[in-house]
């Protein structure tokens, strides 16, 4: 009996012998990815009924912009594989999209693949930054909070989180453009940089940098108040715990129990949130995008559900859905790693 | 009945909780008024177009680009939010128990398949599909009422599936199915009862949300097209934010108060039905 597996677990022990698959850690990570596999398939056949279910293609869209004959018609459905049968249409679909083949985006000429690889960027640059931002600015609300829990400034943060929490993204990127940009002329109103004006390197950098603030800030507001809120609540829990009790019965410093002991606890819950913020934000940035005018796949998902480009907006689902499980994904396996008390059935 | 008005009286007696009930009693009573108040209705053009508010005592919150009066516009704006909010979130509370309490109380093969299925709603983002449901079957307030409750749903099921499976194992339960009694009375009759209290504190944040996906569609042109709503006000205020920015202003500060109480109230209702958590924080 030769012992292959990593000692983690003590459920399998005796029985039979001890392969990788037999670890409980190899075993989580296995089949956490066969979940996730198969959520994907779910939300994929899920979007495609929905899609097919409703009254009307592209073809019925571009009919009603240009004149075409009923042959014509006949002769784009066939081309498309409209005409056959939902099931056969969703077999085939699934199947050419286990390939990450996405099918053609009539609206656009060219492959869905093509266009959602151009909007891809400026969705990403819009989340990530987000995230960040919002998790920087959320935790040191929460830190200033907690230091001074039930003074005046404790009361003044709470208020001013609540009322992040109650302004929708739209109302704060609309508000913020009649403010910087129609009164005080500070930021450009829309586009993702300037056009024309051929600029490179820094001055390229921080053209765009101008041009994303109101976008990203409108992302981030309503999760800054989440983590200021989560964060706060969750470091008075810790700082109330024996660990925290026992470091300062060694004699460390209140601002190192604080800081690197307790701080280090509290912000756990807030890495769960962001598998949720990044899910929330590929649908806010439908929104943000149309309302700023960016070339992201928000908007390009706007676009093709009014011009019934169902492979484009189907392909859209399907990246903002994947980046949502692998988000997840990660953050099950850092937590796995994180936090030793993580239950791995 | 006794229990739920002791409640209501905690609530009113909590301060963020009488704030949000006031708020809202005062939003409640725009939408009970509106026709009332301005019998023309909201489309009406009252008035000459663009005028400012305050220039003329007749249209305190101004008009809009077609001379319609805002404060009408506003008033009933909070019917369509009201109705919106809560039928979205009744029909998200009653699909969340049903499948969180089947999953729980049958666990196995049911609860793994009913799981994943939640998990893939919670993978999609929300408004995405929300848009994706309204823009291919069309906007109506019924439509928009269930794509927003086709999202929503998931947080409850989770809630409640987690309570079941903790309760299933009680002895109340056991001696249910030892006297025979059928798995859907033991679920609705016996469990859910006692699982209630964290699906009413969603309750607000569900009502709050579905609000706010309302004004948004309704923002980006998918709204009713039949009905006046606060999204639909920000639609057409979005073009005059040079010149009429009070059509903006006023149908956002109306809808972030209305999101705003509900999320005290939903804050306070925390703290009366979970007294354990007031005594850490």
């Amino acid at each position: 009996m030769t012992d292959t597996g990593p000692k983690t677990g003590n459920g399998t022990s005796g029985t039979g012998p001890r392969t990788a698959l037999s670890s409980p850690t190899v075993r989580y990570v296995l089949r956490r990815l066969l979940q996730a596999a198969l959520v994907m398939v779910l939300v994929m056949v899920g979007s495609f009924l929905l899609v097919k279910l409703a009254p009307g293609d592209f073809v019925d869209a571009l009919a009603g912009t240009r004149d075409l004959t009923a042959d014509q018609i006949a002769e784009l459905r066939a081309r498309y594989g409209l005409d056959q049968p939902v099931f056969v249409q969703l077999i085939r679909y699934m199947s050419l999209l286990a390939t990450f083949d996405f099918g053609y985006s009539p609206i656009n000429a060219a492959p869905v693949m093509d266009v959602i690889l151009a909007r891809l960027p400026v969705t990403a640059i819009l989340v990530v930054a987000s995230v960040t931002l919002s998790m920087v600015v959320g935790t040191v609300f929460s830190v200033i909070a907690s230091r001074n829990a039930g003074r005046p400034l404790d009361l003044v943060i709470s208020i001013f989180m609540l009322l992040l929490y109650a302004t929708p993204s739209f109302i704060i990127a609309v508000l913020m453009i009649l403010v910087f940009s129609v009164h005080l002329g500070w930021l450009p109103i829309a586009g993702f940089e300037s056009v024309g004006m051929g600029y490179t390197g820094w001055t390229r950098f921080w053209d765009v940098v101008e041009h994303l603030t109101m976008p990203v800030i409108a992302l981030c507001t309503f999760y800054i108040a989440i983590y200021g809120r989560i964060g706060r609540a969750s470091m008075l829990e810790v700082l109330k715990l024996d660990f925290v009790r026992t470091a300062r019965g060694k004699g460390l410093t209140e601002h190192r129990i604080f800081y690197v002991h307790a701080l280090r606890n509290a912000l756990l819950p807030l890495v769960t949130m962001a598998g949720l913020q990044v899910s929330s934000l590929m649908g806010g940035a439908v929104l943000i995008e149309t309302i700023f005018g960016l070339p992201g796949m928000g908007r390009t998902a706007f676009d093709a559900v009014f011009q019934r480009d169902t492979n484009l907006l189907l392909g859209v689902v399907f990246m903002s859905s994947l980046c949502v499980v692998i988000v997840n994904y990660v953050i099950d396996m850092l937590y796995m790693v994180l936090d030793p008390r993580v239950n791995l059935k | 009945m006794t229990r739920s008005f002791e409640t209501l009286r905690r609530l009113a007696h909590h301060p963020s909780g009488f704030v949000g009930l006031m708020l809202i009693a005062l939003v409640l009573g725009m939408a009970v008024s509106a026709n009332l108040l301005f019998p023309d209705g909201p489309w009406a053009m009252a008035g000459p177009p663009r005028l400012a508010p305050g220039s003329d005592p007749r249209f305190p919150l101004g008009t809009d680009t077609f001379g319609r009066d805002l404060l009408s516009a506003i008033f009933y704006g909070s019917r369509v939010s009201l109705m919106v909010g809560v039928s979205a979130a009744l029909v998200s509370i009653a699909l969340g128990i049903l499948v969180g309490a089947v999953a729980g109380y049958f666990g196995g093969w049911v609860d793994d398949a009913l799981m994943r299925l939640t998990d893939a709603f919670q993978t999609v983002p929300n408004f995405l599909l929300s848009i994706a449901i309204v823009g291919i079957i069309g906007a109506s307030l019924s439509t928009i009422t269930f794509a927003i409750a086709i999202v929503a749903w998931p947080m409850i099921a989770r809630l409640v599936r987690a309570d079941v499976l903790r309760l299933r194992t009680y002895d109340f339960v056991q001696s249910c199915k030892i006297i025979g009694m059928s798995d859907m009375r033991i679920i609705f009759q016996q469990i859910l009862p006692n699982c209630m209290a964290p699906v009413i504190v969603t309750t607000s944040v569900l009502v709050a949300n579905a609000i706010i996906v309302e004004a948004s569609l309704a923002f980006l042109g998918l709204g009713d097209p039949n009905v006046m709503s606060w999204g639909t006000i920000l639609n057409a205020g979005r073009q005059e934010l040079r010149g009429a920015s009070w059509i903006t202003i006023s149908p956002a500060i109306a809808l972030v108060l209305t999101v705003l109480s509900l999320n005290l109230i939903g804050d306070a209702l925390n703290d009366v039905l979970n007294p354990r958590l007031k005594e850490r924080t």
